[in-house]
């Protein structure tokens, strides 16, 4: 009887073994080909495949990666094509943006100032002046302002330089300028940060939009006709200026950094994004301060003899 | 002129590094540079393949249109090659490159990543062919002396092919149709906007 038992088991045993291998068999068999032939390839990833599912959506991921037995992990990517959309954009779309923003600022400067001319004192100079900024200040605003134009000058010739100065310069001259220019964009970002954050230290009270503020708008603000509409220490028009330095200044700064850290927090896809933020806000940033520098200088009287005049 | 390409056949790739190691002996790159490397997809699982990429000297490379110097250029055998002289080291062909053939002597250093450095398909540089500068920027110039790449020519499988564009092409199509498969023509599409039929 015992013996039986013992049967009984082996023979479930085997049974349930001659299952699992039946189940497993029909997985192998589709590794053959119709004649009964390994067909290797069968389950070998296909590029196609691999590159139809990064553009297929969000979970593809934005390249086809692997293991790399060398020390570079950042190597186990083998294809990127986001690089092709990065170059699309820094080659076409940044053109426009650029050209439509910056030079598009200078015609519409150029038409107002032929309309309008330079905004005068209405009664001329009262004899007396006020101290509307101390020296720190106006420290401040000189060391960032200074640095912004390096920076915008350098920053542009290395999306426009090869088009516009190398045929001038010619390729050795062109790239000593760029090399020179490119340590002047990294090192002057620090002052430039530095100022940014002073900025929003010193004048963030006095920069909160409120009601005058609409006021101030609706009645054209002394640009737009003849009317003086009151403001406290910054009218609306200053607002925003400090508003956009702030925060485009803030903005770039923050991308910038992780273009000169590569790899700092960041991936290729990262730093791709960066870049397109980082020359997008930029060209903004540099329509909007020639608009400041315009109303600074010739814009508005009073820029030339700030200082109280001795006569 | 021949039309210079690279393929490597993932179907024979074994994963040795031999062409990792060559390139490296071949041209003296410096420690932390890989100008070409093993890529292992589905590792471990299934239907796993090798890949060995360099730069694969693309038709219409992307690192030369947006390189902010200009300091690429393409030879009569299509090969893309740069000055090391003009190049800023910004990075910009790294972000635009599909294959990560670019490469820098520093990761960081508040972006001064120093000159790049990338596959050369053996060709060297702007320099005169086997002068010392050429030898010291870009390594050996096999090709000019009638030599095809040192990563393909020691490939123990022959899995890395390096030549002329239609000529590889015909082996890898002779081989898919002699053994019956093959995973295609790893990057080809990319690069030169074409591919094999296998």
């Amino acid at each position: 009887m015992a013996g039986l038992f013992a049967n009984a088991r082996f023979i479930v045993a085997a049974l349930a073994l001659a299952l699992i291998v039946g189940v497993a068999a029909p997985a192998g068999a589709q590794q053959r080909n119709s004649d009964n032939s390994v067909n290797p390839t069968a389950s070998a990833v296909k590029e196609d495949q691999l590159l139809n599912a990064l553009k297929s959506g969000p979970g593809g991921g934005d390249s086809i990666s692997g293991r790399v037995s060398i020390p570079d992990q950042k190597s186990g990517n083998l294809i990127q094509p986001a690089g092709q959309a990065w170059r699309a954009f820094h080659e076409g779309a940044l053109h426009w943006l650029a050209a439509i923003a910056i030079l598009g600022m200078l015609a519409v400067l150029v038409v107002f100032y032929l309309m309008r001319g330079m905004v005068k004192l209405e009664n001329g100079r009262s004899g007396r002046s006020i101290v509307r900024f101390n020296a720190f200040e106006r420290g401040v605003h000189w060391m960032t302002a200074g640095c912004f134009i390096v920076l915008a000058i350098t920053g542009l010739n290395i999306s426009f330089g090869k088009s516009l100065l190398l045929p001038l310069f010619g390729a050795d001259a062109f790239a000593a300028w760029s090399q020179w220019g490119k340590y002047a964009h990294n090192y002057l970002s620090f002052p430039f940060t530095l100022g940014v954050v002073l900025m929003l230290l010193m004048w963030v009270a006095n920069n909160i939009p409120n009601g005058v503020d609409i006021a101030w708008i609706k009645r054209g603000g002394g640009i737009v006709g003849n009317d003086h509409p009151p403001a406290y220490k910054f009218n609306a028009g200053q607002k925003v200026i400090y508003w956009i330095v702030v925060l485009g200044g803030g903005c770039v700064a923050t991308t910038g950094y992780f273009l000169m850290f590569p790899f700092y927090g960041t991936d290729i896809a990262g730093m791709q994004l960066a870049q397109v933020i980082h020359a997008t806000v930029a060209v903004l940033f540099i329509a909007a301060m020639i608009a400041h520098i315009y109303i600074g200088s010739i814009g508005m009287d009073g820029f030339s003899r700030s200082r109280p005049a001795a006569a | 002129m021949a039309r210079m390409k690279f393929l490597c056949d993932a179907d024979r790739c074994i994963e040795c590094n031999a062409c990792v190691t060559a390139c490296k002996n071949e041209h003296e790159v410096p420690w932390g540079i890989n100008r070409r490397r093993v890529v292992t997809i589905n590792d471990g699982k299934p239907g796993e393949r090798s890949v060995s990429m360099a730069c694969m000297h693309c038709t219409d490379a992307p690192c030369a249109a947006v390189c902010p110097v200009n300091c690429f250029y393409t030879t009569a055998d299509a090969v893309v090659l740069h000055s090391k002289d003009l190049c800023i080291g910004c990075g910009y062909c790294f972000y635009a490159c599909p294959f990560g053939a670019p490469q820098y002597p520093k990761v960081g250093n508040f972006g001064s990543r120093g000159k790049m450095d990338k596959c050369t398909f053996c060709a060297g540089g702007p320099e005169a062919d086997h002068s010392k500068e050429e030898y010291e920027k870009y390594g050996s110039n096999r090709l000019a002396e009638g030599k095809l790449p040192l990563c393909a020519e020691m490939c123990s499988t022959k899995s890395l092919l390096a030549g002329d564009g239609d000529i590889i092409a015909q082996i890898y199509k002779e081989r898919v149709v002699r053994r019956g498969y093959g995973s295609g023509a790893w990057g080809w599409k990319t690069a030169y906007k074409e591919s094999i039929a296998t």
